[in-house]
Parts: structure tokens; C-alpha cells; sequence
């Protein structure tokens, strides 16, 4: 491929449509054309002209704005398909044979169809991420093949235009007329005045304003390649964690994912509004659902284990602060957001007893347990005492005279306890649970007696970090600058030229909003002479109106 | 001419590399995030320290040289009991061949856990993981998990659900210092 060398001497890179410096068609077929496609400028965009090696081909191939849209068009459908049933994030399963039941057993065959093509963990899959991938090397590429020869040939455009590059102007017009030099001076200032940016050459004049939303489609490209970059880091770690964590009132755990950070829960709180404090507002609504939540609050304190600590027993905890969280109000800390997301309300946490003889329920003292660490031993009044030998907090009956517990949550909790008293120093055994006592060594004298519970509230938080989000929002801005850039301003130009034979030449371009550069055309008319100028696209469309019925 | 040609091939050749190279990566990562979250067999063993209920600091770091069997277990947890009696006496087999074992239980109370110890007569070291941190870092689910750690302080194997005392000899086997 050869470079085109234009009559004005201009050399044109191979694929030019127009002349960069001067206009003139550089081809016979864009020559014979009624009116000039003026998108590109009639650049040479240089996906279209080179195609050589294998780089190339797969250059030209991102370049397409046809192969964008149908990229666009393939992710919109795959994206609506991930929509059909719930994605497995959503299921109540964990283990792979789980997450197929339960497709199984919700929607059936579709279900189990839909779950084996892998269409329930659609946008984590690698096909669909790489069409999110193709997707943005598509745009970088398709706006480089475009942008640079936009601008090179926007820069090096001359205020004189070849008529033949005038005359294919949508906006043209030709006429005598006297004192032409003066009627193209008195425009130049009508021009100014209506801020467009007037250069002179000769008798040739051109007025532009705008240029700077051409690079509109461009600036927003950017925002969307932006965005996507930010997205694509949220896959390298430490940019981006998701986690919860269960926090039970006077507990400190670890939070998941930080680094070497306890969180203690001092309280939490669930408020709902009273009927007097807001008959106006949920005055119905409670009379109708009952209860309207008002706060959900734990209230919890932030400590760090010491620097290069190790995980386990850490006693050396550092107090951070302490805070509330509220829902939308989140713990924040080194980068780390933790949200009020879910709570359980109360958990037992401690049982209240009593040690009685069982015919005159004379007391021997009472004693409470902590449920989360039950003691020992528990010293009572005048040399008695009870031991605790075992314990069961989730008790579910007994497996070959063994009690059983299925979880180490107090949800039903039973002891085996031994009672001494001055009486029984050798002690006497019972197996204690809710509202019932077993006795399996023998009738006791003695027995423990339930007295009260106290309860706990769980708190379930939200452990968040999302570095990538003032990328996402700068990505999002620059695609909307880009957005304004490009709609609600326009390129207009108009060219004004004196010929050697005295006929004045006017002729005028913009990218959009046609209506508005007439205006600006009539009003420069008003003040210059000029010829008459008219739509040929307007022309044709009249002509094919006479020609088709 | 030739000059610019070969330019323009080299550039598009580096745009599309990096690109291809960063949506590959990105891929990869994303598909291998779940995995890689989860410690994986020639990972090196996050180092802890827990206190055992005879209350002897156990740090995974000292026990560098020797292999360690790193068994995650709760009282509730009906395979946990019943591979505890058999990891007892391959602990006596093999403590004194340089493998230390080590049972960690998830944040139940010592009460509980000493039940246990005594009901089972179980004489290898426990310690209970209070805050839970300890679990956290070796991503424990399900229970009972075991971890097999050589000598150089690297995850040889881990194991999820039950082993048998056979299973329990071979492992002890496998980390053993040669």
C-alpha cells in the first residue's frame, strides 16, 4: 500500500477518503458521491486499510464497530440468561451435590439442566469474563484505530478547502457576488462574535466551534476502560473482601480477613417503635404486622492483636475504639467497613439454679452458669457444693445410655452434675435438663432446682473492603463527562471562500444539530452578503419522495 | 516505510499482549480465587500459638524440624470422637519419631473439653482456639479437618472427614523427619 499523493501535494497515509490538508475526494467513488461521508473526516482508519499479518487480522477484527455491537449484544443475552433462576450465591447450599439438589428439586428438569451447563454460576465463568474481556479490548482498540487519525487530520485541516471537497458538503451554496472580500470580512466578525474560532487564508475563511466534542465518544470509552480495569483488580487480593461473621454479646473473635483485628460485642439492640411515640406514622402498620423495627444497634469495641502476632491465644490485645454500628452506619477502620447485616435474638447465655432438697425445698444456695464456659465446680453455702462433670449444650437425647449433643450452640443445654452436701458428702449424681431430672444412680434426696435463665443477642455483621470503588467512580465520571462532551455540544464549521472567477463559495458541517448551524448561517446572512446556501441531504430526500410513488 | 510497518506490527503486537495478559490473569485469578482463599496442600503452614489444657504454649513455628499432625475438632462432632481414640495411639507410636500431635478444638468451653479428654483418655496436647482466629486462617469446614505438616513447615496434606487408625499411621508416616 502506497501513500496518496494529493494535487496540492499533500502526502495522505494509504486509505485516506480526503484530501487531510486541503479536501479534494482522493478517490473516484467518494468524487462521484452526492454528498461526503464526514464521520472520520475521510480519514484513513487503519484497521481497514492494512491487513497483513496475523496481527493484524486479529487488530482489525477488535477494531470493528460491527463486532463491539454483537459483542454487546451476546453479553446483554448471556447476562439476561444468568437472570432466569437465582444464581448459586443465592442458594441455601454450600457443597456442590447440595447446590445441584436444590436446583433439582426447585425447578426441576430446567433446573438440573440449568445448573449442569453452569449457567447458575454464569458471571464468575470464564466465558463470560472473557467476552467482558473482548468487550474492552474492543474498545481500546476500535477507539485507538480511530481517535489518532481523527485528530491528526483535524489538526492539519486548512482554512482552504478544494471546492470539490466544498461542494460535497451537506450545507453548500455558490453565487456572485460584489464585493466579495467585504462580505467575507463582515462574516469574520459576525462569526467572532458568535464564538466560533475564525481563521483566514487568502479569500478562504473558516469559522469552527465544538471540536472538542468530537473527542466526546472517546473521553467516554476511557470512563468504560477505566471501570473495567477497576472491576478486573477486584480479583487481585487485598482489594476487595466480602465476609461475615456471627458475634455473639461478650464474645471477641477474630474478624475474618483483617489484619490480626478483634471485634468484642458489648450489646446489641433491637428497637421497635411504640404505639404512642408514632400512632401518625406506623399508627396502622403496627396495628396490621404488629412490630416496626426501629434500631438494630450492636454496640462493640475494636482491639489489635500486636504487631506480627501469630493467630491463637492472643492476650495482648490493644483497645482500638469502641462504636456503634447501626444499619448503614458501619464500624470503619483501615479501609474496612463492618455493617449491621442480621441478628439472632436471645441465645441462652446463662442458667440460674438452685440446690434444694426435694421433699422440704429447703436451699442450699444457688449457683449460675455460664453457658459459654461453664465452671467446674460451684462452691455453695455451708461445705456444699456442686460439680459439674459434664456438660451438653445442644442436648438431643441419649445413644446407648451416652448423652448426645449435635452443636456446641446452648439451644437446649443438660449437665451432669454431682450435689454435694453436709449430708451426702460422697455426693448424689443427676442429669439435669430443661424442666426435667434424671436420677441414674438411684433416687437422690437432693435435686437442682431451675431458677432463672438470662439470654444473649448475636449480632450478624458485614465485613467489607472495597478498594477499587474510587476507580469505579472515576471510571463512571469520566464516562459521563464524556456522555455531556459529546451530546450537548456540536462541531460546526463553515467554510467561506472568494474564487478567482469572483463567486463566492459557502459551505457548512456539523456533527449534529443541524437545524442550530442554519441559524447560525442565517444570521451571519443577515449581517454579509452571501450567497444562497441549501440542505442537499434535504434535496435528495425530496427527490426520492417524487421518485418512489 | 518498511520502518514504520515494523513499528506499527510491534506496538499492536505489546497493546494486544498486555491486554490479553491482564483479561487471562484476571480470569484465572477469578476462577481460582475460591481455591486460593483456601490453603492448599505445599502452601506453608500460617503459624499459630495456643495454649493446651496442661497450659504448655504450643507455637507451630518451634516445632519446625519435626512433622506435625494438626487435627481441627469439636465435641459435638460425632467423626471427631471416633477418630480421637485411634490418633492417641499413633500419637504414642510416633512422638517420640518427631511428630508432634496437636488437636485444636473450635472455641468450646474447657469444661466441655476437658470432659472430653478424660472420658476418651486421650493424652495427646488440645487446645481450644477461644477466638477463633486459628480457624480462620486454615479456613477449617468441615469437621473434623486435618492437617499434615512436614518438617519444613509445609502442608503436605489436608485431610477432610474421618480417618481410620490405618489411614492415621500412614500420615503420621508421611511427615515423619527422615
Amino acid at each position: 500500500m502506497d501513500k496518496i499523493v494529493c494535487t496540492c501535494g499533500n502526502v495522505n497515509p494509504a486509505g485516506t477518503l480526503l484530501c487531510e490538508s486541503c479536501g479534494r475526494p482522493l478517490n473516484k467513488e467518494t468524487a462521484d458521491k452526492k454528498l461526503v461521508d464526514m464521520r472520520y473526516e475521510g480519514s484513513a482508519r487503519r484497521s481497514q486499510t492494512y491487513n497483513k499479518t496475523i496481527i493484524d487480522k486479529v487488530w482489525n477484527f477488535f477494531s470493528s464497530v460491527k463486532v463491539g455491537v454483537w459483542l454487546i449484544v451476546i453479553i446483554l443475552v448471556a447476562a439476561s440468561i444468568g437472570t432466569i433462576l437465582p444464581q448459586v450465591f443465592y442458594v441455601p447450599a454450600t457443597t456442590e451435590e447440595d447446590i445441584a439438589a436444590y436446583y433439582e428439586r426447585i425447578y426441576g428438569t430446567f433446573g438440573t439442566l440449568y445448573y449442569k451447563l453452569g449457567l447458575s454460576d454464569l458471571y464468575s465463568s470464564w466465558w463470560f469474563q472473557g467476552l467482558i474481556g473482548m468487550l474492552g479490548i474492543s474498545l481500546i482498540i476500535a477507539s485507538l484505530d480511530r481517535v489518532i487519525p481523527l485528530y491528526k487530520s483535524l489538526k492539519k485541516q486548512k482554512t482552504k478547502r478544494h471546492t470539490s471537497f466544498l461542494k460535497l458538503q451537506r450545507l453548500y451554496g455558490i453565487g456572485n457576488i460584489e464585493n466579495g472580500e467585504e462580505s467575507i470580512r463582515k462574516a469574520e466578525e459576525k462569526l467572532k462574535t458568535m464564538r466560533y474560532n475564525v481563521k483566514r487564508e487568502g479569500n478562504a475563511l473558516l469559522a469552527e466551534r465544538g471540536r472538542f466534542s468530537r473527542w466526546g465518544p472517546y473521553i467516554n470509552h476511557l470512563g468504560l476502560i477505566l471501570f473495567l480495569f477497576g472491576v478486573m483488580l477486584r480479583a487481585l487480593p487485598g482489594f476487595y473482601v466480602d465476609e461475615t461473621m456471627w458475634l455473639r454479646e461478650g464474645e471477641t473473635l477474630y474478624i475474618p480477613k483483617t489484619d490480626g483485628y478483634f471485634l468484642e460485642s458489648k450489646e446489641f439492640i433491637y428497637e421497635t417503635y411504640s404505639k404512642e411515640e408514632s400512632e401518625e406514622v406506623f399508627g396502622d402498620a403496627i396495628d396490621r404486622v404488629g412490630t416496626i423495627a426501629k434500631n438494630y444497634q450492636s454496640n462493640v469495641a475494636l482491639y489489635k492483636g500486636p504487631e506480627g502476632a501469630v493467630a491463637g491465644h492472643l492476650d495482648d490485645l490493644t483497645f482500638e475504639k469502641e462504636a456503634a454500628i447501626q444499619v448503614n452506619k458501619p464500624l470503619k477502620f483501615d479501609n474496612f467497613s463492618v455493617f449491621q447485616m442480621d441478628f439472632r435474638l436471645d441465645e441462652l447465655a446463662s442458667m440460674t439454679f438452685q440446690l434444694q432438697d426435694k421433699l422440704t425445698a429447703e436451699s442450699f444456695g444457688e449457683f449460675t452458669i455460664n453457658l459459654a464456659d461453664p465452671e467446674p465446680v460451684y462452691e455453695l453455702q455451708n461445705g456444699s457444693k456442686v460439680e459439674i462433670l459434664d456438660y451438653y449444650a445442644d442436648f438431643t437425647g441419649f445413644e446407648d445410655g451416652v448423652p448426645q449433643s449435635k452443636s456446641p450452640l446452648p439451644n437446649n443445654p443438660a449437665f451432669l452434675v454431682k450435689m454435694y452436701t453436709p449430708e451426702f458428702p460422697k455426693g448424689e449424681t443427676s442429669f439435669v435438663m430443661i424442666k426435667e431430672t434424671l436420677e441414674p444412680l438411684g433416687e437422690n434426696v437432693h435435686k437442682i432446682a431451675f431458677q432463672s435463665v438470662e439470654t444473649r443477642d448475636v449480632s450478624g455483621l458485614t465485613i467489607r473492603k472495597d478498594l477499587t470503588l474510587p476507580i469505579l467512580m472515576l471510571g463512571g465520571l469520566i464516562f459521563m463527562i464524556g456522555v455531556a462532551q459529546g451530546s450537548y455540544w456540536n462541531h460546526r464549521r463553515i467554510w467561506i471562500q472568494r474564487l478567482e472567477d469572483g463567486q463566492v463559495v459557502i459551505a457548512a458541517h456539523t456533527n449534529k444539530n443541524w437545524l442550530s448551524i442554519i441559524r447560525d448561517m442565517d444570521a451571519v446572512s443577515e449581517v454579509a452578503n452571501l450567497p444562497k446556501y441549501e440542505d442537499q441531504q434535504d434535496e435528495d430526500s425530496k427527490e426520492n419522495k417524487e421518485e418512489g410513488v | 516505510m518498511a520502518q514504520s510497518k515494523k513499528q506499527r506490527f510491534y506496538i499492536r503486537t505489546a497493546i494486544l499482549a498486555v491486554l490479553t495478559i491482564a483479561i487471562v490473569f484476571t480470569i484465572y485469578s477469578n476462577l481460582t480465587k475460591e481455591k486460593s482463599a483456601v490453603l492448599q496442600e505445599g502452601d506453608k503452614a500460617p503459624d499459630f500459638a495456643l495454649v493446651d489444657l496442661e497450659g504448655n504454649q504450643h507455637r507451630l513455628s518451634d516445632y519446625k524440624g519435626e512433622g506435625v499432625f494438626l487435627n481441627f475438632w469439636g465435641t459435638w462432632c460425632k467423626p471427631c470422637a471416633t477418630e480421637m481414640p485411634a490418633m492417641d495411639n499413633q500419637y504414642n507410636v510416633y512422638k517420640d519419631q518427631g511428630v508432634q500431635t496437636l488437636a485444636i478444638n473450635i472455641g468450646e468451653s474447657d469444661l466441655k473439653v476437658n470432659s472430653f479428654k478424660n472420658s476418651y483418655g486421650l493424652s495427646f496436647p488440645i487446645a481450644i482456639d477461644q477466638n477463633k482466629s486459628v480457624m480462620q486462617s486454615y479456613n477449617i469446614e468441615p469437621l473434623p479437618t486435618t492437617f499434615l505438616i512436614n518438617p519444613d513447615g509445609r502442608i503436605e496434606k489436608i485431610i477432610k472427614g474421618q480417618m481410620t487408625e490405618q489411614d492415621i499411621a500412614d500420615f503420621m508416616e508421611q511427615i515423619k523427619p527422615s
